[in-house]
């Protein structure tokens, strides 16, 4: 029997990282939201990695934080390990990263669940999305319950129809031993979406007291670890350390003896999985000629004795998996805690979706994370937020928000989804991002606080942090730009000879002395030419100069593509109508439905020919209206 | 694209007659400014003032003169497009069209697409809908040919070099991106097999460079000298290759004291021959300055003929000559006279300096030995041994523009190597395929990550 539950402005089914951020986001933006979950104790689960950053996640982190979601404050107080990676490759691919003790993380996110206002916290599974008038009404669950909403965000991660595939053996279920999500799948289809499936995998656990680590190299964390937010405190917890050792010839051959019972080459899995990660058995038929595999022998938290062994995510046989574990240096008498899986799943094609993770079919219809064919933790929280902040203005009656690709790894990752044609589980990389010199981590508070502000989203704490802090930007800058170096000044010739630095000729602003590669800021604080406490500052400053050939360079690129992306096209465009397009095109563009010029020459099969009809068309329009 | 700057050449373009360069875009009048040069004051550009025929050179940026032009300047809003205009009329041919068009691409202009200034001329109100709806289909159909005919070009061996710097340039991008995002599994950028790569990059654009140099032969000509001392027959061979009497032959040596030029075709290669004034020590003035001017014509030369008499046999004369041929490019040693009875020369005559020439023998009085002479400066002039399918893909202005910024691209690529950060040279590389990309109409971005996963062993 269906019974009334109650009445929402935003209801979020899933409370994984999608879900969590959804909802925080649309709670603290004032509207009364419910989060449905399958599992209250499984919330912000990470059913895979005990890590959360690195290349482009990093960023996304960060920026998750800039627009005030919960992300990167949890895993500051949650990690046990931080590292700073692709250091001196450039700040704009340096990125931090930590490894999770997932269980704190889960504890404290489900604390910031609980304690937030607006914001009501069920345990049901979603069935059947209600709709009144081709718009959102509601869900109801299993149990009975109806909820009425005027916006609903399915974040259901790899739920959908979730089958778990073990070596022979293949059953329905979600991540972690949870049960699978079996019907609200149909009831998408019934809405008209179009659905696909897709797969991943995940390598065994094992237990931490049968691991001889004199076998292996260790990896510590950062001497003096940084935080992902802005705001969090400087860390002041003990790390842990995570191991290396490889793969052997012996590991190989159990893997090539049994790739008979291996479902991935055996027919068994249908999904299609990410060439980022294969599964250890691809990995060992594909690089043959590859002697060994490094492998990461990474802790799950303080409070477990699960270790995670990273690169060797398999769906073998429980038995093959045992033999391959104890074959490696290390492990020859490791006890497996959990047995490596795939699963398959279903997920929503993503160019049903606009640009606000709106439902192009169903007004008031959102959907973020690995729903929408992503995979990654970081990706999943990032459309969370936006499909949160977006569900929050469609139920306010306000404009949808959207970050362009200049804007932010996000507007890349959305864009990339609404536009392109996924042939495997997508995930974020530094190389998808054009403009990668400007979206920095080091910047995102300074591209992104200032629009979370105006959501609603970024309190008066973080508020009033940034602004301190952009004031103390401008200044020093415009005090290194302002104060010059002159040739005969006996400080600056002490300080070039100190750096084996060519001595000056004329006067320079200590702004473009710091261009030189081997001048640092650090130096003229030494020298008392300069002071500044504010290490973010610091870092700022020194990007910001040494960078700016190269930034200004981007940003004359980013003026160019903002041209095109403001150049909206309606959404009720005729494309059949539209005479001179190429077919390809005109079906690309129909099933697409770009919403701007610079979206369309994105698509694949749209050429610089369709541009200009599309642009007579546009100005064909204009007229008719005037 | 549609702020941008944009010239076209919009006149069909003919062996002769008057060409008409367009451009339109808000840096036309710079651009024109840039490229030219008034005959005199009265005839600069000034401000302000529109719509006025002004006579001068486009120049180079060295200042060197491509071609007598007419120029005007319409400024926006009153023009065609509704945008500035700027109008050049060369008088060369296909020569000095293209240079003329080059030149403006050079300062900044893009190549405009199949009618682009029309619909920029409707974009600004400068048309009604119904011309726009005309216009539409236009685009389409040029664009659909345009189209067909840049796939029907890239086949061939042009198609296969292309590929080859494809594959290069992702293998690159795919190392620097790689280890971008995947750092543990593939560790630091390997420099020095990036310099390795990039070098044979830049060997491959070099080489495309210079195909694309040759199929400008077809347009533009070739230089050929014929030279020897006194009385080979340099004279005889011009008047046969001519087919007329274009040149005083006597049997007096001396006869030709000054250059002689005229253009033929040789299988389809328009070529400039020139005689010149035999080579010998000399007081007499006249004939003093017709031997400087022949050792100009030498050095200017792309193809040389040096003619040796098998009547007089190899002199001191010829050694000379043969000397200041040494180590010039495609000289072609013609042993002429051999229809006498008693030739002098035979091949163990031709060691020395002369060994290094490739040697035909043969005699211009009965027309022996002279399509190979032919087929032999063709040769010459196409090392690269281009096909027909090859020839149409590299002149079109478009692919070579490209193909410039590209290797002007891998230049600073090799540039930064040792002094830009990994991010900061993954966004170099990116332009350079882009316009690779552009070049061969495929989206090499996508390639490059199909390329990280096929090339590296990456995952959890
Ligand atoms: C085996 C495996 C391996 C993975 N490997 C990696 C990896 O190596 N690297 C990586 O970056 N990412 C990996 N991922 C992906 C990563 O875990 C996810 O992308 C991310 O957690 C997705 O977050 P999400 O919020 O979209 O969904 P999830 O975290 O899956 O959360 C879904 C939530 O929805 C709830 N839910 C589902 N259906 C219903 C319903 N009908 N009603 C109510 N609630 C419902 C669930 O209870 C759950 O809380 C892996 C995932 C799995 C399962
Ligand atoms: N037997 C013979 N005589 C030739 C041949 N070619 C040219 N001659 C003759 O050689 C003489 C010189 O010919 P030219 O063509 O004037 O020679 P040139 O090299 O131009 O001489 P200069 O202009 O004086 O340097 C003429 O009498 C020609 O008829 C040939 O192939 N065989
Ligand atoms: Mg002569």
């Amino acid at each position: 029997m269906f019974y009334t539950a109650g009445t929402y402005d935003v209801i979020v089914v899933g409370g994984g990282h999608a879900g969590c951020e959804a909802a925080l986001a649309a709670a603290r933006m004032g509207c009364k939201t419910l989060l449905l979950t399958l599992n209250i104790t499984d919330v912000a689960l990470m059913p895979c990695n005990p890590s959360i950053g690195g290349p482009a996640k990093a960023q996304l982190v960060r920026e998750i934080d800039a627009l005030g979601g919960e992300m990167a404050k949890n895993i500051d107080k949650t990690n046990i390990q931080m590292r700073m990676i692709n250091t001196g490759k450039g700040p704009a691919v340096q990125s931090l990263r930590a490894q999770a003790d997932k269980q704190e993380y889960q504890n404290e996110m489900r604390r910031t669940l609980f304690t937030q206002e607006n914001l009501d916290v069920a345990m049901a599974e979603a069935e059947t999305i209600l709709l009144e008038n081709q718009k959102i009404q509601g869900v109801t669950t299993k149990t009975g319950a109806v909820y009425s909403s005027r916006a609903l965000v399915l974040t259901t991660g790899t739920f959908l129809k979730g089958r778990i595939i073990i070596g022979d053996l293949a059953y329905p279920g979600g991540p972690g031993n949870q049960f699978p999500s079996l019907h609200l799948s149909d009831s998408l289809v019934d809405l008209g979406l179009t659905i696909g499936r897709f797969k991943t995998g995940t390598p065994p656990r094992i237990d931490r007291k049968t691991v001889d680590f004199s076998k292996m190299i260790e990896q510590k964390g950062d001497p003096e670890p940084l935080t992902f937010s802005f705001i969090s405190p400087k860390p002041q917890r003990e790390q842990l350390s995570c191991w290396l050792t490889h793969s052997n010839p012996q590991t190989h051959r159990i893997v090539l003896d049994n790739l008979d019972r291996a479902p991935l080459f055996t027919g068994v899995i249908q999904g299609k999985g990410p060439r980022y990660c294969p599964s250890f058995e691809d990995k060992v038929v594909r690089f043959s000629h590859k002697n060994e595999h490094q492998l990461f022998v990474e802790p799950e938290g303080r409070e477990t004795d699960e270790m995670y062994v990273q690169g060797l995510n398999t769906s073998l046989p429980e038995d093959v998996q045992l033999q391959v574990l104890r074959s490696i240096a290390g492990l020859e008498h490791v006890r497996m805690i959990r047995t490596g899986y795939a699963i398959e799943y279903d997920y929503v094609l993503p160019y049903q979706l606009k640009r606000s993770l709106e439902t192009r079919a169903i007004p008031g219809l959102f959907t973020a994370g690995q729903i929408n064919g992503t995979s990654g933790y970081e990706e999943a929280a990032a459309q969370g937020l936006i499909a949160g902040i977006n569900a929050a203005q469609y139920a306010l009656g306000r404009e949808p928000f959207i970050l362009k690709r200049s804007e932010a790894y996000i507007g890349v990752l959305i864009d990339d989804l609404v536009s392109k044609n996924l042939d495997e589980p997508y995930r974020l990389l530094t190389s998808r991002a054009e403009y990668r010199l400007l979206l920095r981590q080091d910047n995102a508070d300074l591209r992104l606080t200032e629009k979370g502000r105006a959501l609603g989203l970024v309190d008066d704490e973080r508020w009033n942090f940034y602004q301190a802090k952009k004031e103390r930007l401008e200044d020093c800058r415009q005090q290194l730009k302002t104060t010059f170096a002159f040739p005969s000044d006996p400080t600056i010739d002490a300080l070039l000879k100190e750096k084996n630095s060519s001595p000056l000729h004329e006067r320079i602003s200590l702004w473009n002395l710091l261009q030189r590669p081997e001048i640092n800021l650090e130096d003229y604080q030494n020298h008392n030419l300069f002071a500044c406490e504010d290490e973010q500052v610091v870092e700022q400053l020194q990007i910001q100069s040494k960078y700016e050939g190269y930034i200004h360079k981007q940003e004359e690129q980013v003026r160019h593509f903002e041209k095109m992306e403001n150049r909206m096209l309606p959404t009720d465009l005729d494309y059949d109508a539209i005479l001179g397009l190429a077919n390809e095109a005109r079906q690309r563009l129909k099933e697409v439905r770009p919403e701007s010029i610079g979206q369309a020459f994105r698509l694949a099969g749209v050429n610089p020919a369709d541009i200009q009809v599309l642009l007579i068309e546009l100005e064909k329009r204009r007229r008719k209206k005037s | 694209m549609f702020e941008d700057t944009i010239a076209a050449i919009s006149t069909a373009i003919g062996e002769s007659g008057i060409a008409l360069i367009r451009m339109s875009g808000s840096r036309s009048e710079e651009i024109l400014q840039a490229a030219f040069s008034p005959h005199s004051p009265t005839q600069a550009i000034q401000k302000k003032e529109s719509h006025r025929l002004l006579l001068g050179w486009i120049i180079d940026a060295n200042g060197v003169k491509l071609d007598e032009v007419l120029v005007s300047l319409m400024r926006a809003p009153h023009s065609y497009t509704g945008e500035t205009v700027a109008e050049i009329n060369c008088h060369g041919g296909y020569q000095a069209t293209t240079a003329c068009l080059n030149r403006c691409l050079e300062l900044g202009a893009r190549l405009a697409l199949p009618g682009e200034f029309t619909q920029r001329a409707f974009l600004n109100g400068r048309l009604d809908i119904t011309q726009a709806e005309a216009l539409m289909e236009i685009i389409h159909a040029k664009s659909q040919k345009g189209l067909s005919i840049a796939v029907e070009q890239l086949h061939g061996r042009l198609r296969i070099k292309l590929e080859e710097i494809e594959d290069l340039f992702t293998q690159l991008q795919g190392m620097i991106l790689a280890s971008m995002d995947f750092p543990d599994d593939v560790g630091d950028l390997d420099e020095s097999e990036a310099r390795t790569i990039i070098h044979r990059i830049q060997q491959e654009f070099d080489r495309l460079v210079r195909i694309s140099d040759q199929t400008d032969i077809y347009r533009n000509g070739v230089q050929l000298v014929i030279c020897g001392k006194p009385n080979v027959g340099k004279s005889s061979l011009l008047n046969y290759l001519l087919n007329q009497e274009k040149a005083i032959v006597t049997n007096i040596p001396g006869t030709t004291r000054d250059v002689i030029e005229d253009f033929i075709h040789i299988q389809g290669i328009p070529v400039k021959i020139m005689d010149t004034a035999g080579i010998r020590e000399t007081d007499e003035t006249v004939e003093k300055i017709g031997v400087q001017k022949t050792f100009d014509a030498i050095s200017q030369a792309d193809v040389r003929i040096f003619l040796v008499d098998a009547e007089s046999g190899i002199t001191e004369e010829d050694r000379q000559i043969a000397q200041i041929l040494q180590g010039k490019p495609n000289v072609l040693l013609f042993v002429n006279k051999m229809d006498t009875s008693h030739p002098q020369i035979t091949e163990s005559d031709l060691y020395g300096p002369f060994a290094e020439f490739q040697h035909l023998f043969g005699s211009v009085r009965s027309g022996i030995g002279i399509e190979a002479l032919e087929s032999a400066i063709v040769q010459f002039v196409q090392q690269e041994q281009l096909m027909q399918d090859d020839l149409e893909i590299i002149t079109n202005v478009r692919q070579k523009q490209l193909l410039k910024k590209c290797c002007a691209q891998i230049r600073e690529i090799e540039n930064l190597l040792n002094d830009a950060s990994l991010d900061c040279l993954a966004v170099e590389v990116d332009t350079a395929l882009l316009y690779l990309g552009q070049l061969s109409g495929r989206d090499l971005a996508e390639e490059t990550l199909d390329r990280i996963f096929r090339d590296f062993c990456i995952g959890k």
